[in-house]
Order: C-alpha cells, then structure tokens, then sequence
C-alpha cells in the first residue's frame, strides 16, 4: 500500500507539469496580442510597452514560463490584470458561488431524474412513461440560455416571484441566496436531469424483470416495497456512478448559465478572462481545476484500491 | 389608565414611524452592460467605468448636454495670452472622502501622477502639459509646451479626476481597490465581475443635489436579462437598452426611456495603407472605389435596418447636430448608378473585399445591410466576424481589408479625430498618413478660437471625404431606461449617468 502510494503520489508531479505546459502553450495560440487587449479604448503605446514589460511579453515562451512556473511553485498564481486583484484570491472567492450551483443543480437533477425515472419504468408504456420520455427530450434538446431566459421572462418578469439574476452570500441571507440560485439551478440540472431519467428508467426495466422481483412479488409483498426498496437499490449502482461523473460536467456547464444569470462564480471569470486575454486568471485557474481533478482521482485511485486489495499489486 | 395607555401606545406608533422614515434609505440600482475595469481614473481604459466615476470622482471641470464645459471643482479657469498656460481656481471646501482637503496642492499632485504613474492611460491625454504650478492654495497653474485647445475636454473626462493625494500614496498602485475621490458616493465594496456599491458622501460639497443613501451598479451583460431586471423591478436603471426593446417599452407605463445623440460614431474603416493588404485589395488601392462604395449606401435605410431607427445617419467625425459638423459635407444621397460609373473607370466593375466585423449583433446586421446594399452597384463583400480582441490585434497589425469599428466619442471633436487619422498615431488603423490633414488637425490644437478651429476641421473633413480612409456611417442613441418614480434624470450625450438632481419617489 505504501509504495503503491509512493507510485500514485510521484506520478502526480509530471501529470500537473505536463499540464502547466500545456495551458501556457494553448493560450499562446489565442490570437490577439494581450497588451493591446489590455490597454483599452485608447491604446497608449506608452500603456502597451509597459504592460508588454510588466508581463513579460517580449520575452521568449520559455521564459515566461519559467517566470510564471517559479511563482507558481511558491504559491503565487500572479494577479489579475484586468480585476487587479490575485489570482488565488479570485479563485477563493468564485469556487465556492460554482459549487453551491453546481450542488443545487444536481440535486434537481436527481430528485426530478430519478423520481421521473422509477415512474416511467414502472408504468411502462402508458401515457405516464411517454409523459416522462417527452420531459426528458426536451430537457435534453433545449439549450440552457435560452431555457434561461425563459424562466427570467416568466418567473421575474410576470409573476415577479424571483430575482430575475445575480447573486447573494447565503451568508448574508439565505432566502434571497436560495432565490436567486433557484432559476440558475434549474437551468443547469434540467439537462442532467433528463440523462438520470433515462438510465434510471433503463436499468429499472432491467431490474424489474429479474427473478428476485418476481419472487419478492410471489411472496405477497407490497409493490411499493418491491419497486423502493428491492429494485430500486440495485437499479441505482450504475445511476450513482454516472451522478458522480456528472458533477464535473455541470460545473463546466456552470460557464454559461453564470453569464446568462450575472453570477459571479468560477465560470464567469474564466469566460471575461479569455475575453479580456487575462492570461494569469486563465492560467490559474486551469491548473487549479486540472489540479483539482488529479487530486480527485487519486483519492477514486486509493479508495479502490482499500476496497479490492487486487489492484494493490 | 386606559387613556394613558392609548395615548402612550399612540406615542409609541408615531416615534416608530417617524424613526422608519428617518432611517428608510434609498437606494438606486443601476444595471450596466460591462463590467468596468480598474478604479483608478490614472489606470482606468473603458467607458463603462467612466459611468461608476460619475459618482465616485469630480473632475476639474465638467460638460453639458450641448458639450460646453462647465465649472466643477474648478469654479473658473482663464488662458493665458500666448495660450500656454491655463489658471484655474479651486472650489473651496471640497473634502475628499477620507477627509482631506482639495487645494492646488492636491491638484498639482493629481496631474502629476496621471502624467508619471507607471501604466497610466492619462499620460497621452495630458502630454502637453509640461509642468503645473501652485499659484495660491486655491489657484492652480497649468503649463503648456504649446497651445493645447483640447486640455478643458480632456479634464472634463479622467485626466480631470481628483484623487485623494494621501489615500493614494498610501495605496500605490492598489488605489483602484478602494479609490478615495470626492464626488458625491464614497466607495464601499465592489465584488469582482459583480456589484458595486457605493454611499452618500456627508461633505459632499454640491450635497443638496443628491437624492440617494446608496448607490449599486450591477454588470449584466446581456441587454435582455437586463431590462428583465428592471422590469422586474431588481433594477432601478440600466443604461443601453437594445435598439430593438425599445418599440415594446414604449407602451409600458412602468417604465420611462431615454435617448440623446451620441458624440462617438460607427463607421467602415478601409485598410488603405496600413500595410502591403492595403495595396492588394482594390477598396484600398483606389480611392475612386470607396467613394463608389460611399455612394451605394442608403445610410437611412442602414440605420432602420441595423438599428431599428435608434441612431441618426452621418458622414462625418461628428454627428449632423453637433456645432462642429462641417456644413458644406452634407451627407450624399444614395446613388448607384454615380457607384457603377465610379467602378468602370476605376477599372475594377466587380470589386471584392473582406469586411471584418465585431461578433456584436449590431455590428452583424449593419455589415449584412451593407453588405447588400453596395452588391447592387457590383461590389462583392465578404463578412469576417471576428472576436473583438481579435479584430483590434489584427487591425493594429494591418491584417484586414476594411474592419467595421465604432468609437465611443469624445467632447472635443480632437479626440474623435487626432489618434485614429494623424500619421502613425495609435488608433489610425487605415493608416493614413497626409501630412496636409496633419498640419491642419495640428493647427486646430494650437488655437482656443472657436471659428478658426471650426474652419480648419471643415478643412480636414474635406481631405477626409476625398480620401475617404473611415466612411462614417451614423450616430448611435444612447439608450437608458428607468423606472418611471425616478425623475431628474439629465441626459449628457456622453453616455454617462450624471446623479445629481435624481430622485426616486417611494
């Protein structure tokens, strides 16, 4: 176990390096020079030497690597140019705005997907399932801002019942918080929400007609106790698995639904950076998310391995 | 003891009343279609930010809405008689929000840091300044290397921003983080990419003018999620209102529009020597070939089409209404058959083009309209939509043939003209380069005479419209909606949201 650590954990160094590398190559490929992007309506070439100075952008590729690798190494993920403020400062602020979206988006998700999911299965091909099949369509078919949209005509606009966007610290207040998360968390769980209908549907399908049910149902026992308590747990092994993937797609698809409600999370800043050619924030926050993901699979990595001591080899 | 009781819960509801109403603050909401930059008025580059200022920093001097200056914290200013030297008087008892006091000394330092702080965006502005002298505690002295018409426009805008001297010291280059002015709103927080709020300055010195406790900009950048937010009543104010949500607000009673005359313009700007493309492609070789493709274009119909109506056609660096159009360049009628006669003798009956085009869905329809359009005179165009910070690096390196570009305007007609068609200057993406029209714009900066400045602009409009290296095309509206309990709103065709003498009604 120990080397096995040792191995994983040693592996993990040219992962992230090959990473870095590859986030400061591809921006590179960005067209557009950063400094006139940077230097704004008037584009003083004074301003524009001086920014090409301060971030060294005369200098080779290499070394701006290296000036950027060396303050990463000690912690310094360099400062924003347009927000002016440090990047890793920015990246405390914003991740947590994603996460709380991200986390009330899937539990939409799976409270109407999985829900959806065990109903359509049960009452396959009635209109109940088509019902649910439809649902699902159009929750895959129908792109989040215009979705997003949408619900702020209806919801803000003529009912007024919610903000129609932006965003409050729940620890400021925890209604409004939840009231202007609502719509955003909406948006992005619908999609996902429909994914999680099908596969619970099918696997229930599956699952229904296996001989332990059939038996569970010759003893006598309730449906309801065989659907919840008897089908459903095995059903939901490969739903849980592809819930866990899923996160990490919503946080992605977080970017847009940030910008059409105005909340100020992960996505919102890595989309003005690339606009406003903001280098740094790109950077770091890249490597921070790349970050975040080696960690999570190491921990996927050595939870396996607790669990089947096979993979230890 | 009944009656003592009612009269003490009597006494009780009314104390309760008046403290609610003592303490009810009012707050105004602004929606805004960017998220401005830094705030230091030193650093700061966009227009947006230019809006926050308006409440955070006075400036020397200010304009109105037909462009005149107009005093601020400058109460009066007198050239002197060589025109190199302007003497301006301090307001007195003007505090900056930390307390400090605004005296010629504070000024002095002003002007000096947007002329020597690293990265600054002023430097350019206030280069003609030489040096400033402290007359008197209240007077201020600035000296020019030459006669500069346009220095009171320029300190009408960000080079005119008085900063706290001691916050600013104290913070270097981080002032933008907490910038300390004196204007009527102090700064509280502001959330990256989020909101901004400001509060009630006390000192303020025009104090009575102001109507709010606070004051919030929210950045919401599409315009449609944004007049939901004051539809919905988030929002108290939002500025640029999409042309085509405006037909529908007009029968919404709620709601009160606004709209005035930009100072800025949008126009076509031909590559036509601003590197070799400029000789590759006919619209640059040729200056026959753009003004046939002058004389295709319906520009009325331009701005119904790409527009909705909400802009009013133009030919020149400023609009038909402001006092500095050239009257003798009326705007051409739309002829096709002068643009065909042009082509054949230009040689070229077919011309083709690529125009590069911002991603913006105004810029879209104004390049599809265009695009038509001159396609009946023979003219074949290609539209590139390119992304914005893509379109500046490629029009600044020359790699473009024509590139749809607006500018943002500036109050004295110089700051629409100097940087983007003097030789070699910054924003002269056409690279034009004639030493006659130099020498005249040159000119018109030495002198504070209104006529001659005048006649010598009408002049270099005339070498403009014969070379025709941007064709003008029209003048947005600035477009603002509010709700209909604020009134007093002042429009300034700058595009700036000016809060003194607004009021909402509860």
């Amino acid at each position: 176990m120990f080397r096995f650590l040792v191995r994983r954990l040693a592996a993990i160094v040219p992962t992230l390096f090959f990473v870095s590398i590859l986030i400061f190559g591809l921006q590179q490929l960005l067209p557009g020079d950063p400094a006139i992007a940077m230097a704004g309506e008037e584009r003083d070439p004074n301003v524009v030497a001086y920014l090409r100075g301060k971030f060294h952008l005369d200098e080779p590729l290499p070394v701006r690597y290296g000036y950027w690798l060396k303050g990463v190494l000690h912690g310094d993920l360099g400062d924003s140019v347009r927000i002016q403020r440090p990047v890793s400062e920015l990246i405390v602020e914003k991740l947590p705005v994603t996460i709380e979206l991200a986390l009330l988006a899937m539990t939409i998700a799976i409270v109407i997907g999985i829900s959806a999911g065990i109903v359509s299965a049960v009452f396959k091909d009635t209109p109940v399932d088509y019902a649910a099949n439809v649902f699902a369509l159009w929750g895959l078919s129908t792109p989040n801002f215009w979705l997003g949209i949408l619900l702020i005509l209806l919801f803000a606009v003529k009912l007024g019942w919610l903000p129609a966007s932006g965003y409050v610290s729940p620890f400021e207040d925890l209604r409004a918080n939840l009231a202007s998360m609502i719509m955003p968390a909406f948006v992005l769980g619908n999609a996902f929400a429909a994914v999680l209908m099908r596969h619970t549907r099918s696997a229930m399908l599956q699952v229904l007609s296996s001989d332990y049910v059939r038996t569970a149902r010759a003893k006598g026992l309730d449906e309801r106790v065989v659907v919840l308590r008897h089908a459903l747990r095995n059903a939901l092994t490969p739903v849980i698995t592809l819930g866990a993937l899923g996160l990490g797609e919503l946080l992605s698809g977080a970017v847009l639904t940030e910008q059409v409600f105005s909340i100020p999370g992960f996505g919102k800043l890595i989309v003005d950076a690339v606009f406003n050619r903001d280098y740094l924030v790109v950077q770091g926050v890249v490597l921070f998310t790349a970050t975040v993901y080696v960690t999570l699979n190491l921990v996927a990595d050595i939870a396996n391995v607790l669990v089947n001591p096979r993979m230890r080899g | 003891m009944t009656v003592t009781r009612a009269a003490a819960r009597i006494a009780a509801v009314l104390a309760a009343t008046f403290t609610a109403a003592a303490f009810s603050q009012t707050t105004l909401r602004i929606g805004l279609a960017e998220d401005p930059d830094v705030l230091d008025p030193t650093l700061a580059r966009t227009f947006v930010g230019r809006i926050v200022f308006a409440a955070l920093c006075d400036k020397l001097v200010d304009i109105d809405e037909k462009l005149n200056i107009v005093p601020q914290l400058a109460t009066s200013w007198e050239w002197s008689k060589d025109q190199k030297s302007l003497t301006m008087k301090i307001r007195p008892g003007v505090t900056f929000h930390d307390g400090e006091k605004l005296d010629a000394n504070a000024v002095k330092f002003n002007i000096e840091r947007h002329k020597t702080m690293q990265g600054s965006n002023r430097r350019g502005e206030l280069a003609p300044v030489a040096s400033v002298d402290v007359v008197d505690p209240m007077t201020v002295r600035l000296n020019l290397a030459a006669p500069f018409a346009p220095l009171l426009a320029q300190l009408a805008d960000r080079s005119g921003m008085m900063v706290s001297p001691k916050a600013a010291q104290a913070a270097g280059e981080k002032f933008g983080a907490h910038p300390v002015c004196s204007g009527p709103f102090k700064f509280v927080d502001r959330v990256a990419q989020g909101r901004i709020s400001l509060e009630r300055f006390p000192n303020y010195w025009n104090k009575a003018a102001i109507h709010f406790d606070k004051v919030t900009y929210e950045p919401i950048v599409d315009s449609t999620v944004r007049l939901a937010n004051l539809k919905s009543g988030q929002l108290d104010f939002i500025e640029r209102v999409a042309p085509s949500d405006m037909p529908a607000l007009k029968n919404d009673s709620k709601i009160k529009v606004a709209r005035i005359v930009e100072i800025g313009y949008q126009g076509i700007t031909f590559n036509i020597n601003k590197s070799d493309l400029a000789q590759k492609h006919p619209a640059g070789k040729d200056a026959r070939v753009r003004e046939a493709f002058e004389a295709a274009l319906d520009r009325d119909a331009i701005v119904q089409v790409a527009m909705e109506g909400e802009a009013v056609p133009g030919n020149q660096w400023v609009a038909p209404s402001n006092g500095w159009y050239a009257k003798n360049l009326p705007i051409p009628k739309r002829d096709v058959a002068k643009a065909r006669k042009l082509l054949a003798e230009a040689g070229v009956p077919n011309p083709s083009f690529t125009l590069m085009t911002p991603t913006t869905s105004d810029a879209q329809r104004l390049a599809q309209v265009v695009q038509a359009m001159v396609a009946e005179a023979g003219f074949d165009v290609k539209i590139q939509a390119t992304e914005f910070s893509t379109s500046l690096d490629l029009a600044d390196k020359g790699q473009f043939e024509a590139y749809v570009l607006a500018w943002s305007g500036r109050a004295d007609p110089d700051g629409n003209i100097y940087s983007h068609l003097v030789t070699k200057q910054p924003l002269d993406y056409s690279g034009y380069a004639n030493p006659e029209f130099d020498k005249l714009i040159t000119e018109s900066r030495a002198t504070n005479d209104t006529t001659q400045r005048a006649k010598l602009f009408a002049e270099a409009a005339a070498l403009e419209h014969r070379d025709r290296p941007i064709v003008y095309l029209y003048h947005r509206h600035w477009l603002w909606a509010y709700t209909s309990k604020l009134s007093g709103f002042h429009m300034v065709p700058d595009g700036m949201v000016r809060l003194q003498n607004m009021r909402l009604a509860r």
